[in-house]
């Protein structure tokens, strides 16, 4: 809602300053979202008639004006705009004043004297361009200064309105908000009654009386359409963001600005036959006055002659029965159409109308009269006319039941003291019809009102009035019970913090992403997209966290980063067709050297077993991994993730292909888990630590080098007898010493009896039973 | 007696002019050792008549063991330039930077949210979390915001399909947490949340905060005080208050807007308000007996304030650069 101070304060006018009324509407939950001058500082320009002109006697573009401002003698002024004449009214700069950007003082132009400037609108600040003199209208009275004549000391004020108060979508409606929270007068609207001067009606045909309980018309003959608008209307439309049309349309946007009431006006001419109010019928269209083509869905309330659709009812009339300079009669259209038959009609249309977006919300259907006589008496008024009488179709107008307000309630919702002197106060305020029994009130909400349905809603307007910016802070009450901590599960903070301690740094990317990463990274052919991407690189819901982290990489790479480490948590999507599923995951992304380029240690590029190590922080140990192939990965550098005997996720280096393709020069080591198996946490049974010293034995194992480490493992686990506690791999060879095809692993095994000393006996019988469980299953040998 | 003066400052002056604990040893032995000078005397002792014996006995010992006494001085401080020398040997330049490890970061956003879900867990909030594909109900409907309402126009939404959205706020969390429990219910619920909009100050995706109390007695006015209790604690100033604005939310009534005081002006923080009675009774919740508050953060915002970050996109674009700073 955008309106021009000055017009509010004809309606109601408080004392005090436009800042001040800035703060009071903000406050009030109709929220100023720019407050700005109509023009910006000048002084001593007033209103000057042109009433003589001549050539100048050394210059062809130049006239010699004598121009009249109200004083004893007529000022003479060279001028140059083209439009400069005889008896135009155009503003006058007076020597000494001072405009934007320049001071006016008595000149010589090309040796004639000068004494001011005739002023275009661009010269005074009004516009950003403009051609020849601002033109003023013929009755603009001669010596007045410009800024009162055009009301340039005026503000307009930029209104966010939410969608529950369409009361306030009109003047009168913000004046009436204005003046509960000031307590300043609201002026009255006094419509005359416009008086009859024939009886010519058209019949209405309301055919959806649920969609349209309330439809006046009205039929005015003889206008002249083609009248010029006045400029007090024209400038109210202009400052409320409405250029001019042509005076019955403009007659019909000033009264829907002034009293929010949409209005439409016919061309009597084109109406053929009686007036429907009924819905689309199949494949009906409509030209519209945008221009637009609309197809019409049968949920579409329109209005209708003999031809079929003018109009749609409430959005936007119809170009074939629209208002021209050549109309003479109109059929003028004042009705209530419920919010349920206007809503989301325009917006499937494409756009959105001032009458779409009121009816939407709402519009006082106890004003639809009103309004209508308003129109009648400002046609009259600016294009004369002969008046019919106001044909209705009146049926079941929505009903505003009394709702119950407790003042008890109100206070314990609110947490402010209230009585009930305070509420009727309020309820007085904002003139809304009420009784009381005691601190029991029945309050009957307004027409206007489309948003005081329930007993909250009162509530909110008590604390509107009383003041939000004076409810108290206050501390709540609960009773100190602890919350549960329990140690089942660990936080994803755990997580967090393990591969921020591993050099990760934490990303965000987005959980759209490109489709084809999906089909590269992922192979999935059908991922979740999106119906109305914001672009098309951002159209499917992702899977997996990696295309993200990829480009994460090459922003960085593009950025010289050399040595990039990147983690994210977060949700990776997945439809069966039917329903959506979504996963927490992890993944991070290793790139370029191991640790950071250092003095100490030798630069290496960072590889499979240092991902690993982190994967195997991350699953405490728990995780165990085998062989697998991924689209996203190398073959032979890609391992599937399993816990507790459930794969969870991948772990590997990028395919050489994808690595080409992103024009990486070096490896990229990616993993990505799933979240919540990781956060199981187990805690482990307390065993006794021994009092005798653990023994360890080293042995060397030669097999086949493709058998992998964790199947001997295995083996080995599975033979060992009780006193054995570890057995790890600490190293592997391959090479002189051990034969073709084959590996030497050494492993480290750790004894310890909780009972005793254990003799060297039994440590050779234990490692006999590795080495023979060993050599029976794989073949290996010990190394000697 | 003259002669044993002489064995004692011959020993000083011989003992000090050692560096090395060899030539100490050597310099020992002409004193003590088996043909030492002291080692005479006393050898000489038995000459001597059993009168003069003990006194002449006591008088040697004085002396060594005022030789031995210098020896061990100088040994000591033998040892001690040894050690010296030795540390001297072995000195690092220790502002030389440590070997191997780096740290990461953690992202802006993780630590606010960290940050707010510490604070708001010191009063009883539980977090709780949903899912970012929602269906329609619970994003829209089962908050109060009927098909085709204005305040569908107010969230500009990603459709999946006629039935899903991606969530355009955390609230719909609150829907699924009621349902399945009855008050008191304390909760916030964190999480990426997203609309149709892209620009400098507008993300298609970001973070919102969504906190909710349901109890028997909870106001406007509490909801007004624990707002303002937890941006005093995340911003550290006890100062910062909190004004209150008339707004609309379908899904509270009465609304606001927060506003945070600010350098001397107001921010806009977020929305809040009492919980609509439709929205308790969608979940099944006795409207007449239990109340609720619900307010809903922006979380970009505050950490952008938090941290004094001046672009929304930094948080998305994922530069080491900018990440690093949180470490």
């Amino acid at each position: 809602m955008i309106f021009s101070e000055y017009w509010l304060r004809t309606f109601v006018n408080p004392d005090i300053s436009s800042e001040q009324l800035d703060h009071v509407l903000t406050m009030a939950g109709l929220e100023v979202e720019a407050r700005e001058s109509v023009a910006p500082d000048f002084s001593r320009v007033v209103v000057g008639q042109i009433v003589a002109a001549e050539k100048h006697p050394d210059a062809d573009r130049l006239q010699l004006c004598r121009v009249d401002v109200g004083q004893a003698e007529p000022l003479q002024i060279v001028c140059g705009a083209s439009n400069a004449r005889v008896g135009l009214k155009v503003p006058c700069a007076m020597v000494g004043a001072v405009l934007p950007g320049f001071n006016i003082k008595q000149a010589k132009v090309r040796g004639v004297e000068s004494f001011g400037m005739l002023c275009s609108a661009k010269e005074l600040g009004l516009a950003e361009e403009s051609i020849g003199l601002l033109e003023l209208q013929g009755d603009a009275p001669v010596g007045q200064d410009i800024r009162a004549h055009l009301e340039l000391d005026d503000r307009i004020f930029t209104l966010k309105l939410t969608p529950n108060r369409s009361d306030c979508l009109s003047i009168h409606g913000v004046a009436r908000d204005v003046a509960a929270l000031t307590g300043a007068a609201l002026k009255p609207i006094l419509i005359p009654l416009a008086v009859v001067q024939h009886q010519v009606q058209r019949t209405i045909v309301v055919e959806q009386a649920d969609a349209c309980p309330r439809y006046c018309g009205r039929i005015i003959r003889a206008v002249n359409a083609a009248a010029v608008t006045p400029l007090w209307m024209l400038q109210r439309l202009q400052r409320s963001g409405l250029r001019s049309i042509s005076a019955v349309v403009d007659i019909t946007n000033y009264v829907l600005l002034e009293l929010g009431q949409p209005l439409h006006a016919f061309d009597l001419a084109r109406l053929s036959g009686d007036v429907h109010v009924r819905y689309a019928r199949p494949a009906e269209k409509l030209e519209l006055l945008n221009g637009q083509i609309a197809e019409l869905q049968s949920d579409i309330l329109v209005i209708a002659d003999d031809s079929g659709a003018i109009a749609l009812a409430g959005i936007m009339g119809g170009q074939a029965s629209a208002v021209s300079d050549a109309t003479t009669d109109i059929f003028l259209e004042s009705a209530f159409f419920a919010p349920a038959a206007i809503t989301g009609r325009a917006r499937r249309l494409g756009f959105s109308s001032d009458s779409s977006f009121r009816f939407e919300r709402g519009v006082d259907f106890a004003a639809t009269r009103q309004a209508l006589e308003r129109a009648t008496a400002l046609v009259l008024e600016i294009c004369g006319g002969e008046v019919g009488p106001v044909t209705e179709v009146l049926t079941q107008l929505p009903v505003r039941d009394p709702i119950r307000l407790r003042v008890l309630k109100a206070q314990a919702i609110l947490g402010i003291a209230l009585d009930q002197g305070i509420v009727s106060e309020v309820l007085r305020r904002l003139q809304f019809q009420f009784t009381n029994n005691g601190d029991e009130f029945q309050v009957t909400p307004p027409s206007y009102r489309f948003d005081i349905a329930i007993e909250e809603d009162l509530v909110e307007e008590i604390v509107r009035l009383h003041g939000y910016q004076h409810v108290p802070a206050l501390p709540p009450q609960a009773s100190a019970t602890m919350l549960p901590a329990g140690e089942g599960r660990l936080p994803v903070a755990a997580l967090r913090r393990s591969l921020v301690a591993a050099d990760y740094h934490e990303a965000v990317t987005y959980s759209f992403v490109d489709e084809s990463w999906e089909h590269k990274l992922q192979g999935n052919t059908s991922p979740i997209r999106l119906k109305n991407p914001i672009a098309s690189n951002m159209s499917v819901m992702r899977s997996s966290l990696w295309g993200g982290l990829l480009d994460a990489l090459q922003y960085n790479l593009n950025r010289r980063q050399e040595r990039v480490r990147l983690f994210e948590i977060g949700a990776c999507f997945a439809s069966d067709g039917n329903d959506f599923a979504e996963v927490t995951r992890v993944a991070g992304l290793c790139y370029g050297s191991v640790s950071p380029e250092q003095w100490a240690a030798p630069a290496r590029d960072v590889d499979f077993y240092d991902i690993k190590a982190d994967v195997e922080i991350l699953s405490r140990g728990h995780a165990t991994y085998e062989a697998g192939q991924h689209p996203a990965l190398h073959p032979g550098q890609s391992a599937r993730v399993m816990l507790d005997g459930r794969a969870i996720g991948w772990l590997g280096g990028l395919h050489p292909e994808w690595q080409q393709q992103y024009q990486l020069p070096h490896g990229v080591m990616l993993f990505e888990l799933e979240v919540s198996p990781l956060l199981v946490h187990v805690a482990a049974p307390f065993i006794g630590v021994g009092k005798f010293p653990p023994v360890r034995r080293d042995m060397a194992l030669v097999v086949d080098e493709n058998l992998p480490l964790q199947v001997l493992l295995d083996t080995l686990l599975a033979a060992r007898c009780a006193v054995v506690t570890e057995i790890a791999l600490f190293d592997q060879y391959r090479g002189k010493g051990v034969g073709d095809g084959q590996k030497s692993l050494a492993f480290r095994v750790v004894m310890q009896d909780t009972q005793k000393t254990l003799t060297d006996e039994e440590v050779s019988v234990a490692m006999a039973q590795l080495v023979a469980a060993a050599a029976q299953k794989h073949g290996a040998e010990l190394r000697s | 007696m003259q002669n044993l003066e002489q064995i004692l400052t011959d020993a000083q002056r011989e003992f000090s002019a050692c560096d090395t604990l060899v030539d100490l040893d050597q310099a020992k032995s002409r004193f003590l050792g088996k043909s030492g000078a002291l080692t005479e005397l006393m050898k000489g002792l038995g000459k001597l008549d059993a009168a003069e014996r003990p006194a002449a006995g006591a008088a040697i010992n004085v002396i060594k063991q005022g030789v031995e006494q210098s020896l061990q001085v100088k040994r000591d401080a033998i040892l001690a330039a040894e050690q010296a020398q030795k540390l001297a040997s072995e000195t690092l330049d220790v502002t030389l930077p440590g070997r191997g490890k780096a740290q990461g970061s953690l992202h802006p956003v993780t630590l606010t949210l960290q940050r707010i879900e510490e604070l708001f867990h010191s009063i009883g909030f539980e977090v709780a979390e949903g899912p970012e594909i929602e269906t329609d109900f619970y994003n829209f409907t089962a908050l109060n915001i009927p098909q085709d309402h204005p305040a569908r126009a107010m969230h500009d939404t990603f459709y999946v399909d006629d039935q899903h959205v991606l969530r355009t706020h955390t609230s719909p969390v609150q829907v699924h947490y009621m349902q399945d429990r009855q008050p008191p219910l304390r909760i916030i619920s964190p999480g990426r949340v997203y609309r149709v909009d892209s620009d400098a100050t507008h993300s298609p995706m970001f973070h919102q905060v969504e906190g909710l109390w349901v109890d028997e007695e909870v106001s406007f006015a509490n909801l007004k005080g624990v707002v303002q209790d937890f941006l005093q604690r995340f911003f550290e100033r006890d100062d910062l208050e909190v004004r209150f604005r008339p707004s609309f939310f379908p899904f509270t009534e009465p609304s606001a807007e927060m506003d945070m005081s600010w350098n001397g002006g107001w921010l806009e923080i977020g929305g809040c308000g009492m919980v609509h009675p439709n929205v308790l009774g969608h979940v099944g919740i006795d409207a007449e007996k239990y109340r609720g508050f619900a307010f809903g953060l922006g979380v970009e915002r505050l950490a952008m304030l938090r941290y004094g970050v001046n672009d929304l996109r930094l948080f998305f674009d994922n530069d080491l650069r900018f990440l690093r700073q949180f470490s």
